[in-house]
């Protein structure tokens, strides 16, 4: 059974102005079969968090630990942990000129399976996954992420997810931007991608809308770059009508 | 979106207008390296090409030809040499006052062909030569034309391409010398009404090269593309000076090229010059240059310059831009479990993949992806 663990986890980012720490000791246990929110305000270090566990270069982890199953996640190059089962669907896709979607997907889908899926069943599969999100096969051709919009850049992050079927996947605010049609499609591939119970999400969003869509075990409030309240679902109830003014004020007077 | 350069108020010392040409060697003064058209090429490198070094040996030129294509071998005094352009620097001029012979091609009118392998091999290590090809479509030919040059020492030419009315004219020139030749090639289109040449300079291998492909508009109705690919490595200097020359109504250019820099003193130089002359009304042109530094220590310069001698233009704009490797690129394909290697060479692939697709023949395309796989490979990605 999959397991990221993080504890007491300290990053910092490279600014003019020298080192600036950004999360202040995060501790987070994500398991196979479980899907923990977290919500927080703009700015409290939630992209910050996913990008030092897929190991984006720019952060750099002053102290704690990230262990996949055990493993030193954090001794890992970028690629590494996403072969070892990390996933990371970005709040910002990056556009990548004259790389054609199919190329990047069944390059990735090789790496991550470790071997190139065969071909008429790859192209079953991807066809399939495509259908379900609803996305135009014409896409197939179109360079990655290059002029797409930003629903249409999320649904490829779920199509990613679908295709690569990690162990523990991190969606960075993957509703924002949608429509009401666009956040029911994706949700749904994430419940699929969550229906065999052996895959752990952890889902950072600020609004509850997609909580009804995809039901949470644990609710967490991320504020001045750490954990500050966990509860269940419940708890983003109260968020969604309370808002964090009560998390910010105690996270400043730390 | 449209850059003008006035001429109102008097001609421009650097106006392409202005420029001197002939084929005469002695009616060049020898450059000191200070001048506008020689300050970014390192004289010291160019084996005295620019002071009257004599040839010392020649450049073996075979030619694969299908039917419909004739091939010569002919004298300086053959009264088609020449039509292409006239030179327009002593070093062009050095090579039309000093080849020995020159092949000509000619694709037949009304024909179709299949594609023409013109192989140039360098006269070796040490040794100078100079050469002259002349490619001719006659009226509504279409040809794709290679010209692969290779091998080792010192080479100064000019290619011609005379296009007559209504003719296709496909090239793809790739310079893929040895490490220590020295390259020195002024390319001369003479496009007829309605034609269209397709240019693609390719350059990967030698210790200089600097290519000038000029295009002249004869007549309306034509349409020109200048692309090129380049690939620098440590030491290496490679030069396109690329004119368009807009003389008459109604014409379309487009100029793209690109390249990648890698090594210490890898240095890479493109100077885009377009001139929209005043009878050249309904001008459409566009010029990009891109360069990618993958490492430090390199160096790409970049002056795109368009002078616009009408207001009655359908349209002209330019871009360059140099940029540094996009280390959010390769996290992003990293993230998604792709190796760093593989990364950095899915990114370049996809860099250079607009003007790949643009090469119609497969051989030629595959030839350069594995070229640029190749380049990619030797630094370690
Ligand atoms: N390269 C950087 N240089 C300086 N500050 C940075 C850098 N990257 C992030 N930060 C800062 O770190 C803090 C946390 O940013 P992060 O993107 O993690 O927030 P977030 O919780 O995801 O916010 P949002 O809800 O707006 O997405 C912000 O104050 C941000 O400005
Ligand atoms: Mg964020």
């Amino acid at each position: 059974m999959a397991t990221l663990e993080i504890k007491d986890l300290h990053v910092s980012v490279g600014t003019d102005d020298g080192a600036k720490e950004i999360l202040k000791g995060v501790d987070l246990t994500v398991r196979a079969g479980e899907t923990h929110a977290i919500m927080g305000p703009n700015g409290s270090g939630k992209s910050t968090l996913s990008y030092a566990v897929a190991g984006h270069p720019k952060y750099e982890v002053t102290s704690g630990t990230v262990t996949l199953d055990g493993e030193d996640v954090l001794a890992m190059s970028v690629d590494e942990r996403a072969r070892a089962g990390l996933f990371l669907a970005m709040q910002y896709p990056v556009e990548v000129p004259g790389v054609s979607m199919s190329n990047f997907l069944r390059t990735a889908a090789t790496a991550v399976r470790g071997e190139a899926p065969k071909l008429r069943t790859w192209v079953k599969e991807v066809k399939a996954s495509m259908a379900e999100l609803d996305i135009d096969p014409a896409f197939a051709e179109r360079s990655v992420n290059e002029g797409f919009s930003g629903g249409e850049k999320k649904r490829h992050e779920i199509l990613q997810l679908a295709l690569l079927n990690p162990k523990i996947a991190i969606l960075d605010e993957t509703d924002s931007g949608l429509d009401v049609d666009a956040l029911r499609v994706v949700s749904e591939g994430v419940n699929r991608f969550k229906a065999s119970g052996e895959t752990g999400v952890l889902l950072i969003t600020h609004y509850t809308r997609i909580l009804r869509h995809i039901t949470p075990d644990f609710v967490h409030v991320f504020a001045g770059g750490r954990i500050v309240e966990s509860g269940g679902s419940e708890l983003a109830d109260q968020l969604e009508s309370g808002g964090y003014v009560k998390y910010t004020g105690e996270a400043a007077g730390v | 979106m449209t850059a003008a350069v006035e001429k109102s108020r008097g001609v421009p010392e650097s106006s392409r207008a202005e420029w001197f040409t002939s084929y005469d060697v002695d009616a060049f003064e020898v450059p000191s390296g200070r001048e506008e058209i020689w300050r970014f090429t390192p004289m010291k490198r160019i084996a005295g090409l620019h002071t009257g070094v004599a040839a010392t040996g020649s450049a073996e030129v075979e030619v694969e030809a299908p039917t419909g294509v004739t091939v010569e071998t002919v004298p300086r005094g053959d009264s088609r040499l020449g039509q292409g352009g006239v030179p327009a620097d002593r070093v062009a001029a050095q090579a039309y006052s000093s080849f020995a012979d020159a092949t000509v091609l000619t694709v037949a009118a009304d024909t179709r062909v299949e594609p023409v392998t013109v192989t140039v091999t360098g006269p070796g290590a040490g040794e100078v030569a100079y050469g002259h090809l002349q490619v001719r479509a006659e009226r509504f030919a279409e040809a794709v034309v290679v010209i692969d040059h290779r091998g080792s020492g010192v080479y100064a030419d000019n290619v011609e391409f005379v296009l007559a009315d209504g003719a296709k004219l496909t090239v793809v020139s790739i310079q893929d010398w040895a490490d220590d030749a020295v390259h020195i090639s002024a390319h001369h289109a003479r496009i007829g009404r309605d034609a269209v040449l397709r240019h693609t300079a390719i350059t990967l291998g030698g210790n200089v090269v600097r290519l000038s492909p000029t295009a002249a508009f004869a007549d309306r109705g034509a349409e020109v593309e200048l692309n090129g690919i380049y690939f620098a490595d440590a030491g290496q200097h490679f030069e396109h000076r690329t004119f368009v020359d807009h003389a008459v109504p109604n014409c379309t250019s487009n100029v793209v090229y690109k390249g990648a820099l890698q090594g210490e003193d890898a240095h890479t130089v493109w100077i885009g010059d377009v001139l929209i002359r005043a009878a050249a009304e309904g001008t459409q042109t566009y010029e990009l240059n891109r360069n990618l530094l993958l490492t430090d220590g390199a160096r790409a310069d970049s002056v795109p310059n368009l002078e616009i001698e009408t207001g009655e233009i359908a349209g002209a704009g330019h871009a360059s831009a140099t940029g540094r490797f996009d280390d959010e690129q390769l996290f992003y394909l990293q993230a998604r479990g792709i190796p760093e290697d593989q990364a950095r060479r899915l990114v370049v692939r996809g860099f250079f993949h607009e003007l790949l697709m643009k090469i119609q023949v497969p051989a030629v395309r595959e030839r350069l992806e594995a070229a640029i796989e190749a380049e990619l490979e030797a630094v370690g990605g």
